[in-house]
């Protein structure tokens, strides 16, 4: 048996290194990967109470959680993509179009 | 007692191959580790009986999304990675030994010769596939036809997104201004 704050301390410390990703890396991709990276320390918390509190809603949550984030990737590429034909660049400091 | 000790390693390679997909330079380097990361938070999974969402997560995540993030690199032709010659060498070198590993692994398996084992004992009265699907397809229904309203309009979404504005076709009866790239005109 697994104690319950070992899966929720590695969820936190999976969900910062994706906030630090997003903070500090320039590539839309790389952002993009870290953005999972934080949806998936989600997805651990809730698998782990799922199995602390012996009921399965939380995994079912989970499998909602990945089809949305299926879906978001397909889109934000598509968007990165479209950038990309654009402005020749992913890299985010240098897309400020609405900047003005 | 075996539980702890997995959950300890795959957490471990977890938090490193995490690391490494912020800190590593090159994109694909970090999709490759973003696909360590997957796997091991599906070993995680299968340590705390989530059986079906390990399975998802490496179907879903480690292949569908990964593909189509290294699929993305690569249209892109972002990897910037000069290589030197010995390096190159050393990686095809450790690949040939990968594979002949692998084959020889492969070889041995269907060498061995393997026997039915005893008859599965009736089991647990319900699999965790079976309960999750039941959860779904009762107290769920709603939420899970409303998913499937949700990627079939992410699908749409995606292939008016991507197909650009110079395309010729239906979308070429918009106006020049509301061309969803009418700023760049602007800042050029």
């Amino acid at each position: 048996m697994i104690p319950l704050s070992w899966s929720l301390a590695l969820s936190a410390v999976l969900f910062v290194i994706g906030v630090i990703g997003v903070l500090v890396r320039r590539n839309a991709l790389v952002i993009f990967m870290s953005i999972e990276l934080m949806l998936n320390a989600a997805n651990l918390a809730f698998v782990a109470f799922s199995r602390d509190m012996q009921s399965l809603d939380g995994q079912v949550f989970v499998f909602f959680v990945m089809a949305v984030a299926a879906a978001e990737v397909a889109v934000g590429l598509a968007i990165i993509v479209n950038m990309f034909r654009l402005r020749e660049t992913v890299f985010v400091d240098e897309i400020n179009l609405l900047k003005g | 007692m075996i539980a702890p000790a997995l959950f300890a390693v795959f957490a471990a390679i977890a938090v490193v191959s995490a690391l490494s997909v912020i800190l590593h330079r090159n994109p694909v380097t970090s999709a490759l580790f973003l696909v360590v990361t997957f796997c091991s938070l599906a070993g995680i999974y299968l340590v705390l009986h989530a059986e079906f969402i390990g399975m998802v997560q490496v179907i879903v995540y480690a292949g569908a999304i990964m593909v189509l993030f290294l699929f993305v690199i690569m249209y892109l032709n972002l990897g910037r990675d000069i290589e030197t010659g010995v390096q190159i060498a050393l990686r095809r070198g450790v690949g040939w030994l990968m594979g002949i590993a692998l084959l020889a692994a492969g070889v041995a398996l269907f060498r061995h010769p393997w026997v039915a084992g005893p008859a599965a004992p009736p089991g647990p009265p319900m699999g965790n596939t079976q309960a999750i699907g039941l959860l779904l397809y009762s107290r769920y229904l709603f939420p899970f036809e409303v998913t499937s309203m949700l990627l079939l309009v992410a699908m749409v979404g995606v292939v008016v997104i991507a197909k650009g504005r110079r395309a010729p076709g239906p979308a070429a009866d918009l106006p020049p201004g509301t061309a969803p790239g009418a700023p760049s005109q602007e800042d050029a």
